[in-house]
Formats: C-alpha cells, sequence, structure tokens
C-alpha cells in the first residue's frame, strides 16, 4: 500500500497545554485509519492541523508525495482533503441542496446540483432529497448532507470526526457499508472514534493518542477492545460493579407525559409513560434531538405539565418548579455543562448554591449563607476527586471531565429520592466515566430511583436494569436490560429512522 | 498586525482598570475636540474636572456635585440590577417624570395644609409609585406579549414628557402663577420641601436615599439569594430556570425596582433642587444614569463614584460653558465619549491584544 498522507514530527501548543508533540503516522491510499485516543487526547488539533485550520509550530506533512502546508481549509479541499466534523455546520431553515452549495468552493448552478446530489447518494447508498428541509431531517440524514457535501468534491482522504455519535446502530451499519465502498473505490479515510468496536470493524490501521503523543499503532483487526482501550488510557480498566439489591416501591411515575418543546426546532414528547422504583435505574437511550432535553426539563421542573402526568410516590408533581422539586427530592443534573448546569463564569461555590440552597438549607430570611455554600462546594471537590486549584475558580476554568464530576457530585450528595441525568459522562475521559458511572449505581444501590438518559448505549446496558429508547418525542416501552441484543435496541431507537438502506446493498434488506 | 486573543477568563485588572482608561482616553479625545473649538484644551480640561472641587469657587460647586451625583446614583442603582440580568430599562428619563408627578401631585393636593410628618412620607411613597407603575408597563407587556423593553421604556419617556408638559400647562398649574406654566413652588412649601439637610452641602434626602439605595444593592448582589437569581440569569439564562428562578417575576421587580428608584430620583428633585412640575424640568438624568451604570462597572461601589465622576462633568461643563463661551453640545459629547470608550476598552477584559502575524485559526 502506497503512503497517501504522512506526518513527520508534527507539535502543536497553546498557552499551558501542549496538544500535540512529535506525532507521526502514515495513511496508505485506500486505508481506514483510525485516530484513536480519549478526550483531550490531541486527536481534534491534529486532524485540523491536517485539515488547514490549525498551524504546526514544527513537523511536515507529506500528500501523494509532494510537501503539503495547508494555510486554510480551502487548500486543504483543493488539495483533494475534505473533513467531516462532529458538530454539523448545516442551517435549518434552508433545504439540502442549498446547504451543500453553501460549502463549496464553486457550486453549479442549483439544477445541476440536485441532480448530482441525487447521483451522488445513489451510487453511495445515501439515499437523500435534495429539496428536503434540513430542519425536518434526522441527525444521520444531516450527517449524510455533510458527508455527500464532501463526496461531491472528489476528495482523496475524507476525514470523519466522531461519525457515529449520532447514529443508531442500523444507521452505523448504513454509515460503513458507504465508507467501504468509497475504500474500495481508493479514498482514503481518517477515522476518529474512541469507540473500540467501531474502530475493529472498519478500520486497517490505527494509530493511538495519549495526551498529546502517540503511544502505539496496531492492526486492530487483531487486538481486542480490552487491549485497545488498555493502550488508549494507559492502565488497566476497571468496570463500574452494580450491587444485586432489591428493588422498592414505585417511586416516580410519568403518565401520558405530553410536552410541547420550547424550541422550534426541539422535538415534543408525546404521551411518554413509565415508572422506575426505588433502587433501579432506568436507562434511556436515543439519538440526539429525540426528546432528550425535552424529558430532563419535564422531571426536573423546568419544563411544567399538567399535575398527574409526573407522580412522586403517586403525589402529582407535574405542575411544580425546579425547586419545589428539589425540596421533595427529585434532582437532575442536564446535559449541558456549561451554561445549562452550571453558569460559566461563576465560581464553584455560586455553582454549588445554584442547585443546592434549597435541600442543603443554604438559605435563611432570603439571605445566603456562604460558609455554608463552601463547605458544600469543598465537599463535592472532595469527595468526587474534582481538579481545581481552589472552590473560588470559575466553572469554565475547569475541563468538561472535572465540571461534570462536580455537576454529578453536587446533585448526589444532596441524597437525592429520584436523579435524573442526561449524559452523565459525555465528554469525560475512560476513568472519569467509570468513577461517575459508579456514583450513580451507589446512589441506586442506597435505594434512590435513577433515570439515566444517555446516547452512549454501552453505559446504558452497563448500569441500567431496564431500558428504554427515545424516538421522535415518544418512548418505547421499557424492558429489561439484561439480554438485549444490538438489534433489539436498534429497533427501540427507532431502526434506521425510515431511511432506504444503500441501493448497491439492496439484497441485505432493510431492518 | 494587531490580533484579539480571547481570554480563558475574563481579567480582573481590566474589570476595574477600563473606567480609568476611559476618563483618561475621553480626557485626550475631549482635548482635541475643544482643541478644534479653537479653547485651550489644557485649560478647558482643568476647568470640567479641577476648578469645581479645588478652584476659586469651589464652595459653590462642591454643594452642586452631590445634588447632581443624588439623582444619578439613586437611578443608576435601580438600573444596573436589571442590566446584570440581562434586563433593558432605558426608559429611567420617563419614570424619573412621573415619580416627580405623583409626588408634586400628592403634595400640592394637601396645599396649603401644614403636617411635613405626614405629607413629605406620602410624597415619597407616591413618588416611588409613579415610576414603579411607569415602569410596569413595558413589564407587563414584556411577560405577557413578549414584547421589547427597550423599546417600550424609551417610548414611554416622550410620553412622559408629553404628560409633564400637559400638568404644568393644565392641572398642576399655579392658579396665582399670572397664568405662566408650571406648579406652585414646592420648596416655599414647608410640608412638602426636600431641603438641603446641612447648608451648603447639598446634601437632601434624595442624597440619603441614594447612599441608602448603594448599601442595599450591595448587600443585595453579595447576600440576598434575589442578587445571586439576577447575577445568575445575566450570567445564563437556562442555568437561572435550572436554579428554579422565574424569569417573568425577575423581569417584574427588576424593572419595577428601578422604576421606583428613578421615581424616587424625581419626587426629590421636583420637592428640592428643581422646586416646581414645568416643561423643561427633566434634564436627562434618567439617561445619563445609563452612564453612570457601566462606568460604575454595574457595581454599587462603582456606581456611587462614577456618580459623584459623572455630576463633575456636568458642573465643570456648566463651568466650562459660562467661563470659556464652550457649546453645550461640545460637553454632551463629551459625556458621549467616556461611554464610548468604556465600552471600547472593554474588549480588554475579555481579550488580548497581540501585535504580530499569525495563521488564521
Amino acid at each position: 500500500m502506497t503512503a497517501l498522507l504522512s506526518v513527520q514530527g508534527l507539535r502543536k501548543a497553546y498557552p499551558g497545554v501542549v496538544a500535540n508533540d512529535d506525532v507521526s503516522f502514515t495513511v496508505g491510499k485506500g486505508e481506514v485509519h483510525a485516530l484513536l485516543g480519549e478526550n483531550g487526547a490531541g486527536k481534534s488539533t491534529l486532524v485540523k492541523m491536517v485539515y488547514g485550520l490549525v498551524k504546526p509550530d514544527e513537523g511536515q506533512m507529506v500528500f501523494k508525495g509532494d510537501p503539503y502546508t495547508p494555510g486554510s481549509p480551502h487548500e486543504a479541499r483543493s488539495t483533494g482533503i475534505a473533513m467531516v466534523f462532529q458538530h454539523f455546520s448545516l442551517f435549518e431553515a434552508l433545504d439540502v441542496a442549498e446547504n451543500v452549495a453553501l460549502g463549496m468552493e464553486n457550486p453549479p448552478p442549483m439544477r445541476e446540483l440536485a441532480a448530482s446530489i441525487r447521483e451522488v447518494s445513489e451510487t453511495y447508498g445515501l439515499p437523500l432529497d435534495p429539496s428536503r428541509l434540513v430542519g425536518d431531517l434526522s441527525a444521520g440524514e444531516r450527517q449524510r448532507v455533510e458527508i455527500i457535501r464532501c463526496l461531491l468534491q472528489d476528495p482523496k482522504l475524507l476525514i470523519m470526526d466522531e461519525p457515529t455519535s449520532v447514529l443508531t446502530p442500523q444507521e452505523v451499519d448504513i454509515l460503513f457499508e458507504t465508507l467501504r465502498k468509497l475504500q474500495a473505490e481508493g479514498t482514503s479515510i481518517l477515522y476518529i472514534s474512541h469507540k473500540l468496536e467501531e474502530i475493529r470493524a472498519l478500520c486497517d490501521g490505527a494509530t493511538i493518542l495519549r495526551l498529546g503523543k502517540v503511544v502505539g499503532s496496531c492492526d486492530p483487526r487483531e487486538r481486542s477492545a480490552r487491549e485497545l482501550a488498555e493502550m488508549m488510557v494507559g492502565t488497566e480498566l476497571k468496570s463500574p460493579a452494580a450491587t444485586r439489591h432489591e428493588l422498592g416501591d414505585v417511586s416516580l411515575t410519568l403518565k401520558n407525559l405530553s410536552v410541547k418543546s420550547a424550541n422550534p426546532f426541539g422535538t415534543s414528547l408525546k404521551n411518554v409513560s413509565f415508572d422506575v422504583r426505588e433502587g433501579e435505574v432506568l436507562g434511556i437511550g436515543g439519538v440526539a434531538g429525540n426528546g432528550q432535553d425535552e424529558l430532563l426539563g419535564a422531571l426536573s421542573g423546568e419544563l411544567r405539565t399538567a399535575p398527574d402526568a409526573v407522580q412522586l410516590k403517586g403525589q402529582p408533581i407535574g405542575h411544580l418548579g425546579p425547586n419545589q422539586r428539589r425540596s421533595l427530592g427529585v434532582l437532575a443534573a442536564p446535559e449541558e455543562r456549561l451554561g445549562h448546569a452550571a453558569a460559566p463564569d461563576m465560581s464553584l461555590v455560586e455553582n454549588a448554591a445554584l442547585s443546592g440552597w434549597v435541600r442543603m438549607d443554604m438559605v435563611r430570611n432570603g439571605f445566603i449563607d456562604w460558609t455554608m455554600a463552601r463547605n458544600f462546594a469543598e465537599k463535592v471537590i472532595a469527595d468526587y476527586d474534582v481538579r481545581t486549584p481552589g472552590s473560588a475558580n470559575a466553572a469554565r476554568a475547569l475541563s468538561g471531565g472535572n465540571l461534570q464530576k462536580f455537576v454529578i457530585g453536587r446533585e448526589i450528595l444532596q441524597k437525592p429520592d429520584i436523579l435524573v441525568v442526561n449524559q452523565p459522562t459525555w465528554g469525560v475521559d475512560a476513568s472519569a466515566a467509570a468513577f461517575i458511572r459508579q456514583a450513580i449505581l451507589d446512589l441506586a444501590a442506597g435505594g434512590a430511583a435513577v433515570v439515566c438518559i444517555s446516547q452512549d448505549l454501552d453505559e446504558l446496558m452497563e448500569i441500567s436494569n431496564r431500558f428504554a429508547a427515545l424516538n421522535e418525542g415518544r418512548l418505547s416501552e421499557p424492558r429489561p436490560a439484561r439480554g438485549l441484543t444490538i438489534d433489539e435496541i436498534g429497533l427501540m431507537m427507532g431502526g434506521a429512522h425510515g431511511m432506504e438502506v444503500a441501493h448497491i446493498h439492496e439484497e441485505e434488506g432493510a431492518l | 498586525m494587531i490580533r484579539l486573543e480571547k481570554r480563558p477568563t475574563p481579567s480582573q485588572t481590566w474589570a476595574y482598570l477600563t473606567p480609568l482608561v476611559a476618563v483618561v482616553a475621553t480626557m485626550i479625545a475631549g482635548g482635541v475636540l475643544f482643541a478644534f473649538l479653537g479653547k485651550d484644551p489644557i485649560v478647558a480640561i482643568r476647568t470640567i474636572f479641577w476648578d469645581p472641587v479645588f478652584g476659586e469657587f469651589a464652595f459653590y460647586y462642591r454643594g452642586q456635585l452631590l445634588v447632581k451625583a443624588g439623582p444619578l446614583i439613586l437611578i443608576a442603582i435601580g438600573l444596573s440590577l436589571g442590566f446584570k440580568a440581562g434586563i433593558w430599562n432605558i426608559g429611567a428619563e420617563g419614570q424619573y417624570i412621573m415619580g416627580a408627578i405623583f409626588g408634586a401631585a400628592v403634595g400640592l393636593a394637601f396645599y396649603p395644609m401644614e403636617a411635613r410628618w405626614l405629607i413629605f412620607p406620602l410624597m415619597i411613597v407616591a413618588g416611588a409609585l409613579g415610576g414603579f407603575l411607569w415602569a410596569m408597563i413595558p413589564g407587563i407587556l414584556k411577560t405577557r406579549f413578549n414584547t421589547n423593553e427597550i423599546l417600550v421604556s424609551l417610548l414611554l419617556v416622550y410620553v412622559a414628557e408629553s404628560i409633564l408638559a400637559s400638568m404644568s400647562l393644565g392641572l398642576l398649574r399655579n392658579p396665582e402663577g399670572a397664568g405662566f406654566p408650571g406648579s406652585r413652588n414646592l420648596r416655599q412649601y414647608e410640608s412638602a420641601a426636600n431641603n438641603e439637610l446641612i447648608a451648603g452641602w447639598g446634601m437632601h434626602w434624595g442624597v440619603v436615599a441614594a447612599f441608602i439605595a448603594v448599601i442595599f444593592a450591595y448587600i443585595l448582589l453579595s447576600r440576598h439569594i434575589m442578587g445571586f437569581n439576577i447575577r445568575l440569569t445575566g450570567e445564563s439564562p437556562r442555568a437561572a430556570r435550572f436554579a428554579g428562578v422565574n424569569p417573568n417575576r425577575l423581569i417584574l421587580f427588576c424593572l419595577g425596582l428601578s422604576g421606583a428608584l428613578a421615581g424616587l430620583a424625581g419626587m426629590f428633585e421636583v420637592a428640592g433642587p428643581a422646586g416646581q412640575i414645568s416643561i423643561d424640568f427633566n434634564v436627562g438624568y434618567g439617561f445619563t444614569a445609563i452612564i453612570v451604570a457601566f462606568l460604575g462597572r454595574l457595581h454599587p461601589i462603582g456606581i456611587l463614584l462614577a456618580g459623584l465622576l459623572m455630576a463633575l462633568t456636568y458642573i465643570g461643563g456648566e463651568a466650562a460653558q459660562a467661563s470659556l463661551g464652550l457649546p453645550a453640545a461640545a460637553i454632551q459629547a463629551f459625556q458621549g465619549m467616556l461611554l464610548f470608550f468604556l465600552l471600547a476598552f472593554d474588549v480588554l477584559t475579555n481579550f488580548k491584544v497581540r501585535f504580530g502575524r499569525e495563521a488564521t485559526v
């Protein structure tokens, strides 16, 4: 296999942190090469340098045998490198063809463009109607818009940053078919992920990064997922251990909960019903944007509903606000750490008071007892191993994982009867994630009812007693998590969201 | 090439330094402006900033300092609470007028009865109520119909000015005033007068109220849950909702309180330094207070200092008009520059300035 892209000794330092140090790797022609590493290992900085978004401090790149120093993404694209980002840059109010045109260097007239979108989408098994509004598309379909935008430029190297984080298992299969077809045509793919099974299924080679340095390279098909994980983390991994305990009475009940989303492109909840017992963890999966935010809001009290729709031990609480629910023992930890669970520019002491003042009794006659707030913040920092110089630091100065530990710790230390968490380990490194999952399991073992909303299916299978999935605002019937197959989970999540499977593989049939 | 680089956390040093740098820059740019007008810039700046406090006629000006600073501080303290929460009451001028009309109307209704223990406190309550009600109009429209409080409160200033004109020509006109517009002079009505508490100091009840407001706001913001909610809403509205803050209640609280304080300022002004309701009663304190609030970093102590500084430019400006013949518009431009430079230098709190080249990121 001849080298398409070769990277030698790349280094990039930001004030206070070296993002990449002496990184070298090679991507062969027609190779699917994985960049593997934990959050903060330097994968994103590395591909940004390849894509011309960031200029390296040191090192060289060689592309197709010529020295390659991209000054801008524009230059990278004209050389034959395209990138699909983790976060889509699409306009919801424009249609597919218009969005594609906006990302192109020299867009052809609309009619021709629509025709070529149809052609490319059929060839690669990515069915997409050029005239549909992006706002109406599922996450998987939106990703197709991004991919097609890249494919129309006929790239030699396609960079994909965490492409499966927004897809159902069935959609992942469809994506992989597309990528294999591209590979067969000689296109190289640089694939960034921390999902090991995917990498083992798809990639021919892998470079593993830890703290900005290359710590190894291997053929992922020849290694076990556990070996890869340990190379990535650098230590042996401990899996959270669930204790076996009896479940208590029904604690939280949702009965035909319907809520309209406050966001015009949000998803309204439709007739969501479930109950959770004391000591139980109910895992709620689903692709992002299928009503997760709204469900958390309806449970935390940020969205009010009919009183009977949410019940605490038979008591109607749907009409109560967040603080009234807190005093009853219903606590929540939202997904968005900065700006929802915590105020970015406020100190950890103030952020401890933010959701803790009601239950921790920090307010007397309207006056906040800051000493109590500081003690509580310091207890969270100590008990949950939050790495920070002190409680007076602003929330935004903490790394994602540390802030997440703070947010989860803040809620658990208030001894909730019911805890609702959304994406508890999103963007958190493996050891912190294991710590958070263990804390959630311990809370349930102590008799609390836990609702864990997450897009990480492995996580849900690890900690939940029962599993249900959100799909377009509807919740599937909860089923015992043990023994569920990945296909069953995928179907609960809405299968491939009504999309067709690749034309070239029609015989495999749609699920 | 000059680049701006975002700081990981806002610079504390620059947050405090910016107002001082802005004052110095205003002096320089103002000096240039005065030079173009054919005046010696050094003399003009000295006349505005130095002479009122340390010059030959300082004994007169020093008293004026508190008279001007009082209403500015009182109004700016109220505005700062809303501004901190992202609630933009731009119409304090209107609330100030309505407070003055309500306060004066109550006082005049009792004329010529002498009962200061009853009438003056009633006027204070009425003044606060007038401003409060006027601010409730944008408040209720915003919470009910999601109107923009900036536009509504601003436009209500012009409505209030029309009511003021109508009052001084009609309902509140002095029956013994030979048909001239304007009410009776409240300063000559013992039970309603808001006179100097200590002769020559300019200290009247409105100034006392301003000092109390500074202390009240300081405690509210640093110790009270309401102040915490105000800061939280300004920082991050979504986190505030998660913390259980009711946005509508907060909007009404902030608008109501800033309206009441502006109304109080109007009432103390009409019963004291101005003396009567007249067509040109309002001189723009409500608008200048916006500058004071920002110049003071929306911090109560900062506002106290900024109010005194702004009062100085008013008095110094008048002195410069009288002694140097500077046009009034030049003084207003000078005050506007202060806000302009403050907002411009504010960039330094959140960004670092870097010189030299770097690839685009």
